[in-house]
């Protein structure tokens, strides 16, 4: 039962892999237009299937993994992120059903296939739920809102797309130059994910004392120590490239329980992600977004507006529903008051808020478009926010991981 | 004044942007080619109609569109704001003034200094959530009336400007005889398509799905019946949010009510290692359940004897419910000193004399040891410390409880003093005393807080949300779709619009036009 969800997991991770390259092979065909046109279709249906298998192996690894632990798989960040990573699948699968637009998968996939690995980065193994989680509503809140984020994901991703398409015809703009940072920052968190991966398999472990409140406490690092804890003394540092110590101590008001070694995790994933990025750079001899203009050329820029704001007129009324009413309803259960602006619930409205004022803006005051696009992006960036820097940096009544 | 009679001859009230009756485009300058402004369906708002009055200008400003976004935009970066630090309600303790400068330091301090700490009750954050409110209906009165008129009177003749004038549109030539039979096939084909057809000589107006157009409004109440719920709970009554802490055995007046709780037992179940697969590396184990189960009494008025109302056992996510009132697993602490025994020994004869409870909660102030021996509370701090130089205690609690005893005895003439502070040793003060006082036993119980809620509004928040759901859907989910057809010497204009998924509307108008042998494409590209 166990190596079945572990291999389900790890054949899903394979085929929204192969999805992801046959999609990108789909739009790089060559030829005359009718030979290219007959290349999209043919490679874009297998892309499909790969990416629908990889999708009913997610719920075969979701489903053992409900026999294993009683309970549905979303009660911490690796439960959560792979759950997440599957509604991106989901939505994008819903979303091609309706326009067959085989460029999305080219970018949906590969964000899936991130998506999951940095989940794996979290601890996997099955946890007994403690009392707070311990409700049906833990799958119906839980769920609900990850399904109306994946398909919001897949609205930031046709955005990008028509931004990619905007920016090749508008090079100097501040558009390409902001595309570029976006391109950047995703190439940061694939860094960090590489980065995890890598120094887990070295099995590296450093570890601090320093003292919190008066109590003396210790940090354990899983990365090389770029910034140690203020006024820490090294227990013991596994020497890495010749580094045995800390290159500096993280400023005196960063004296959080783990705040030291979340910096120096940020420091490593920036840093990698822009030599990672300048790497790229010189291989590619252009900018990144240009080396994606091929597969999105022949996208009609109208119709990626449109399905951009079609997923997230999908994804807005299910986030609605999963991350807010729901969630109230749960909180009523459990705490006894359906709001009580606990960090998490805050940061559900502001996205909530966001969209909101995306739709406002789109319907009322003709925001199509490049702004349109723009805003699907700050929306996703909005939803990684509240995934990865709430949960880790604020502590609330959610950060269960 | 703006001239607004249409060239047909209607007259439109000021700020029409589209004739009222057929459609032609007022505002602009002739002669362009550029998809129409449909929105609501190009009629005068009140808000563009009446700038007199003080009214006036306060409906015309919360009736704007821009108006809601830019509130939206400040209460969305507002709120970001108070997720900085955590509010006052989420620190670990009852003195935010000292706390926020002394765990953040000066950017703390400013942030308790602005009211940032407390932010989501504060007045101004309020108020922009009063005035989205307000900013709610204004918007949605200003146009759903101007919408609604216009779709239900809607002629089916349009202006041939208005007809291609529409994102998706074609023109054809068509001679008079071809053009009865070629109506008849669209008019049937978009019939069966589900639209509702109406024919006006030449003319022919498809629509439907015009229901999703409503939408946004009922989403807009629901969202106003749920701002109003949660107003309500200022009322008198309707919301009360305390918290007790019982310990077993215990029976505690409810806060502001006239109930009282009993704790029959508190319990805390841990996760056995079969069921933590991963426990057997990891020393921390993990709860599975808390548990109190209680007795629920109503005092009664006039005879003030408890009656007993309900009882059940209450766990976190499972709540104690009686009428309105809802009792929460909140907290649990286990094995709270409830009672000590002292035992008294005389330091002469060594013997000792006898020993007593004390409850830590209500203590006895004399207790009769033996031979006239007596121990008599002089003083008692439950929750000991020291302010200066003077003892006092922090709570009534016992955490640290602190005794200072008179100890009375037939064979002493003084009456002596001792000092007895739970965790400290404090021997060498009474090396004098000939009588020893030595803790011999603790009486724990575990103790759980409950939390105590009332909240009649939650009917009406939760029946505003279901509302702003079912708009929410009715205007995300459908589509109105609307088709115009006419032809005029010699040509067939045909023109459509839909207030989302074009992709969806030209495709099904290449389907339609396609079964009535007029096949059209509708690819924007090839328009």
């Amino acid at each position: 039962m166990e190596q079945l969800m572990e291999y389900s997991l790890l054949a899903t991770f394979f085929l929204y892999l192969i999805a992801g390259v046959t999609f990108v092979a789909a739009m790089t065909g060559k030829g005359t237009e009718e030979e290219k046109e007959a290349h999209v279709v043919r490679w874009g249906r297998r892309g499909l299937i790969f990416a629908m298998i990889g999708a009913v192996l997610h719920v075969v690894f979701t489903v053992t993994r409900i026999f294993l632990s009683g309970h549905f798989p979303t009660s911490n960040m690796f439960e959560f992120t792979a759950f997440l990573c599957f509604a991106i699948v989901a939505a994008f699968i819903v979303i091609f059903s309706i326009y067959r637009t085989v460029a999305l998968g080219a970018f949906v996939m590969p964000l899936a296939v991130i998506m999951l690995a940095y989940a794996s980065v979290f601890p996997r193994e099955v946890k007994p739920l403690i009392p707070a989680l311990q409700s049906h509503w833990l799958g119906i809140h839980v769920t609900t809102a990850a399904l109306g984020e994946g398909a919001l994901a897949v609205g930031f991703v046709a955005g990008l797309i028509y931004l990619i398409r905007w920016a090749d015809s508008h090079p100097n703009s501040r558009t390409a130059a902001y595309l570029e940072v976006v391109m950047a920052v995703i190439l940061m968190v694939v860094a960090f994910v590489v980065l995890s991966f890598t120094f887990s398999g070295l099995d590296y472990h450093a570890s601090f004392k320093h003292t919190v409140d008066e109590q003396e406490v210790v940090q354990e690092y899983s990365m090389p120590p770029i910034v140690g804890p203020s006024g820490g003394e090294a227990i013991q540092v596994q020497p890495f490239l010749g580094m045995e110590r800390p290159l500096f101590d993280a400023p005196a008001w960063m004296e959080g329980e783990k705040a030291a070694n979340k910096l120096n995790t940020v420091l490593w994933s920036v840093f990698s992600g822009l030599v990672l990025y300048g790497l790229l750079r010189l291989i590619l001899r252009k900018r990144i977004y240009e080396s994606m203009v091929p597969m999105v050329k022949n996208m009609d820029m109208e119709l990626m507006d449109e399905i951009s704001y079609r997923a997230i007129a999908i994804g807005y009324p299910v986030f609605t529903l999963g991350a807010l009413i729901f969630a109230m309803i749960w909180a009523h259960e459990a705490w006894g008051r359906f709001w009580g602006w606990d960090p998490k619930e805050v940061w559900a409205l502001i996205t909530w808020l966001f969209y909101s004022a995306y739709l406002h803006l789109r319907l009322s005051r003709g925001w199509h478009g490049l702004k349109s696009s723009w805003m699907a992006v700050g929306g996703f960036v909005i939803i990684m926010l509240n995934l990865i820097a709430i949960n880790l940096v604020l502590a609330g009544l959610h950060s269960y991981a | 004044m703006k001239n607004t009679k249409c060239g047909c001859g209607h007259n439109n009230p000021v700020g029409t942007i589209l004739c009222e009756y057929c459609g032609k485009p007022l505002q602009e300058e002739e002669n362009t080619d550029r998809p129409l402004e449909m929105r609501y369906e190009g009629k005068a708002r009140r808000s563009q109609t009446q700038k007199r009055t003080v009214l006036d200008r306060v409906w015309n400003f919360f009736s704007s569109v821009k108006v809601a976004i830019y509130l939206i935009v400040i209460t969305l970066l507002a709120s970001i704001l108070g997720t900085v630090f955590p509010q006052e309600g989420q620190i670990p303790s009852g003195r935010p003034d000292v706390y926020y400068a002394q765990e953040y330091g000066f950017w703390g301090d400013l942030y308790y200094q602005l009211g940032l700490s407390d932010m989501y009750s504060s007045w101004w954050y309020i108020s922009l959530l009063a005035m989205i409110g307000i900013s709610l209906v204004i918007c949605s009165l200003d146009r759903v009336v101007p919408l609604y008129q216009a779709l239900r009177r809607q002629k089916v003749t349009k202006n041939t400007a208005f007809i291609t004038r529409q994102r998706a549109s074609r023109t054809l030539q068509v001679s008079e005889e071809e053009k009865d039979p070629l109506l008849d096939r669209l008019a049937e084909s978009l019939s069966k398509k589900r639209y509702n057809i109406r024919r006006e000589g030449d003319s022919i107006l498809a629509e439907k799905g015009r229901f999703s157009r409503w939408g946004p409004y009922i989403n807009h109440i629901g969202l106003i019946i749920f701002l109003l719920g949660t107003l309500m709970r200022l009322i008198p009554g309707w919301h009360l949010d305390e918290a007790v802490y019982v310990r077993e055995g215990e029976t505690k007046k409810l806060p502001e009510l006239n109930y009282y709780v009993k704790n029959e037992k508190a319990i805390a179940e841990l996760y056995d290692e079969k069921e933590n697969r991963q426990q057997a590396s990891k020393d921390q184990p993990i709860v599975k359940k808390y548990e109190t189960q209680v007795v629920l009494y109503e005092k009664d008025p006039e005879t003030d004897q408890l009656e007993r109302v309900e009882s059940g056992p209450i766990l976190v996510n499972e709540p104690l419910k009686y009428k309105d009132l809802l009792l929460y697993q909140a907290d649990f602490q286990p094995n709270q000193t409830e009672a000590i025994r002292l035992s008294v020994k005389d330091k002469e004869t060594d013997e000792k004399l006898g020993s007593f409870w004390i409850d830590l909660y209500d203590p006895e102030m004399n207790y009769e040891v033996k031979d006239g021996v007596e121990v008599q509370i002089m003083d008692y701090f439950p929750d000991f410390v020291m302010d200066g130089n003077r003892p006092t205690t922090k709570s009534e609690v016992p955490n640290r409880p602190a005794f200072i005893f008179k100890v009375t005895s037939p064979e002493e003439e003084k009456a002596e003093k001792s000092w007895m502070i739970a965790g400290t040793d404090l021997d060498d003060l009474h090396r004098d005393n000939r009588y020893k006082m030595e803790l011999e036993k603790l009486k724990t119980v575990n103790m759980s807080g409950l939390m105590v809620r009332i909240d009649k509004s939650l009917p009406i928040i939760f029946l505003g949300l279901g509302i702003f759901m079912v708009g929410l859907s009715i205007g995300l989910f459908w589509y109105h779709r609307r088709v115009w057809i006419r032809w005029k010497e010699g040509t067939l204009y045909l023109g459509a619009h839909t207030n989302k998924n074009w992709f969806g509307l030209r495709r099904e108008l290449e389907q339609a036009t396609a079964a009535a042998d007029l096949p059209f494409s509708f690819s924007p590209e090839k328009r």
